[in-house]
């Protein structure tokens, strides 16, 4: 579903990332974890064909992501909140049809069918009561849950989340993983989350790839959080995280 | 109301606010979502450059200050989409020349010329029909690319990574929004000259957000307040002989402060 083979990426005399080479199977609920400034966003963002590598190779859908076409509606994207406009005047639904904004669209008026659609993934995240409110309105958690929304509007086969747990208390983050993995499971979507959070990643993924800048490991989620690598590429100590997971293992 | 519009000059002058008031009102929608306010005024100052080149070279003002700010425009969104200048900063320095480059090719000419004073500070009272049918061309062509990209513009606005993640031409679409700000600078000078023509490109949306918190609803009042600031400006303009300019945009912040005491008054 998605594979990379040797890439690299240099912005200005910056390395970012060097020699990744990782693979994401079908149906896959897989994550990229590392601390801050690992390259975590720029390895999506070659995934969303919004970079392009400086050496090496990405396949997403079995196509380069710089030229995926109509196959583009195959991936469903999930970006950092804080990247959209404050206080900006459009209700949830709104919000939630802007997924289907894609250049097949260009030029066209959303049709019943599509605000049909736009109304069912807003219904599977549990929001459809809240469609008519305005978009600002809403919380943190609920934010999020339109973002989803609107990823899943196009019907994805590839869902790509970029900090999906960022600014969540814990009891919302729960929340949202849990609905996350229903929703993988009903959908049999492949899922590729990016997080620096090791204690959400852990509860859900089923495998994980630790970058900072190379890859440094990879593997199930409880290979990669007792490896001593994982130590390495924070460049820290991991003791009180793996007793935490430890404590959350069945 | 009927005497004023017996004569021809208060005809053409109402059809211009009309046209000016339509058309700045809906591209201040866009303006004000993707906080181009300081656009608007850095291309309606930097177009002083063209206007001053046609009258040094006799060329209609118009064409070539149009020229200019779709030019400028352009500039400005390519350096600042393709370089690690800030767009604030970029628009600074051609706000600043512009201007520059106009006061120093006037200083080429000797006299005095009414019709400039006329194009800094507006005069709606002097549009000539030719005026009249390059306005409606202009609101066509802007109105046309607007209502045709709409949805699209409204994505790019709120969620740029979204729209370049599904594909959407960003960059196209950015650059085709800032000529239709030049093209709409160019119409909102025949009305109310270059000094304040950025004015009714921020006042109607942002009073019209005063009023309304969806989209759709804060477009109806933008568009709303400019066409009835154009006309209420118009009507002081013939009945207590106020410039036009300053009448019609004194007329659109008189809305945009009404509401803002009223969102305070409910807080």
């Amino acid at each position: 579903m998605v594979s990379s083979r040797d890439l690299s990426v240099e912005l200005g005399d910056c390395t970012v990332l060097e020699r990744i080479n990782m693979e994401v199977y079908a149906g896959e609920m897989a994550s990229i974890i590392g601390p801050n400034g690992a390259g975590k966003t720029t390895l999506l963002r070659l995934m969303l064909g919004l970079l392009k590598p400086s050496r090496g190779k990405m396949d997403v859908l079995g196509k380069d992501p710089c030229c995926l076409g109509s196959r583009r509606e195959d991936v469903g994207y999930l970006p950092q909140r804080p990247a959209v406009t404050p206080r900006f005047p459009l209700s949830v639904l709104d919000v939630v049809l802007m997924g289907l904004v894609t250049p097949g669209m260009m030029g066209k008026r959303f049709r019943g069918h599509q605000k049909q659609q736009a109304r069912e993934s807003l219904e599977r995240v549990g929001l459809l009561s809240l469609q008519n409110r305005p978009f600002e309105q809403l919380s943190g958690g609920e934010k999020q849950r339109v973002f989803l929304a609107r990823a899943l509007v196009k019907e994805p086969r590839l869902l790509l989340l970029d900090e999906p747990h960022a600014g969540l208390d814990l009891p919302t983050r729960n929340r949202f993983t849990a609905l996350l993995q229903q929703l993988q499971q009903e959908k049999c979507l492949t899922v590729v989350v990016v997080s620096h959070d090791l204690a959400a990643v852990a509860a859900f993924a089923e495998r994980v790839f630790c970058i900072n800048r190379t890859m440094h490991v990879h593997g199930s989620a409880a290979e990669v959080l007792e490896s001593p690598h994982l130590g390495e590429a924070y460049r820290c100590e991991f003791d009180l995280l793996f007793n935490r997971w430890r404590s959350h293992k069945p | 109301m009927e005497e004023m519009l017996s004569y021809g000059f208060m005809q053409r002058a109402l059809l211009a606010v009309l046209l000016a008031g339509g058309l700045c009102s809906t591209l201040s929608f866009l303006v004000v979502l993707n906080r181009l306010s300081f656009m608007g005024a850095g291309i309606s100052h930097s177009m002083l450059g063209g206007l001053a080149l046609g009258v040094l070279t006799g060329v209609n003002p118009l064409y070539t200050g149009g020229a200019f700010a779709v030019a400028v425009s352009l500039l400005i969104g390519f350096i600042s989409k393709n370089s690690k200048i800030q767009v604030d900063t970029v628009i600074g320095v051609f706000f600043a020349s512009g201007m520059a480059l106009g006061v120093t090719l006037i200083s080429f000419k000797d006299g005095y010329y009414p019709e400039l004073f006329s194009l800094l500070f507006g005069n709606v009272l002097t549009v000539t029909w030719a005026d009249l049918r390059f306005l409606a061309l202009v609101m066509a062509l802007v109105l046309l690319f607007i209502l045709f990209f709409f949805k699209e513009l409204l994505t790019i606005s709120f969620d740029e990574e979204l729209a370049r993640a599904n594909g959407l031409p960003v960059t196209w679409l950015y650059l085709g929004l800032l000529v239709s700000l030049a093209l709409t600078v160019v119409a909102s000078v025949l009305v109310v000259g270059v000094v304040l023509a950025s004015a009714l490109l921020v006042i109607p949306a942002a009073a019209g957000y005063r009023f309304s918190k969806h989209y759709r609803g804060m477009l109806l009042c933008s568009m709303a307040i400019g066409v009835s600031s154009g006309v209420a400006g118009l009507l002081f303009t013939y009945h207590y002989d106020i410039p036009s300019g300053a009448a019609i945009v004194l007329c659109a912040a008189l809305v945009f402060f009404l509401g803002a005491v009223r969102d305070m008054a409910r807080k």
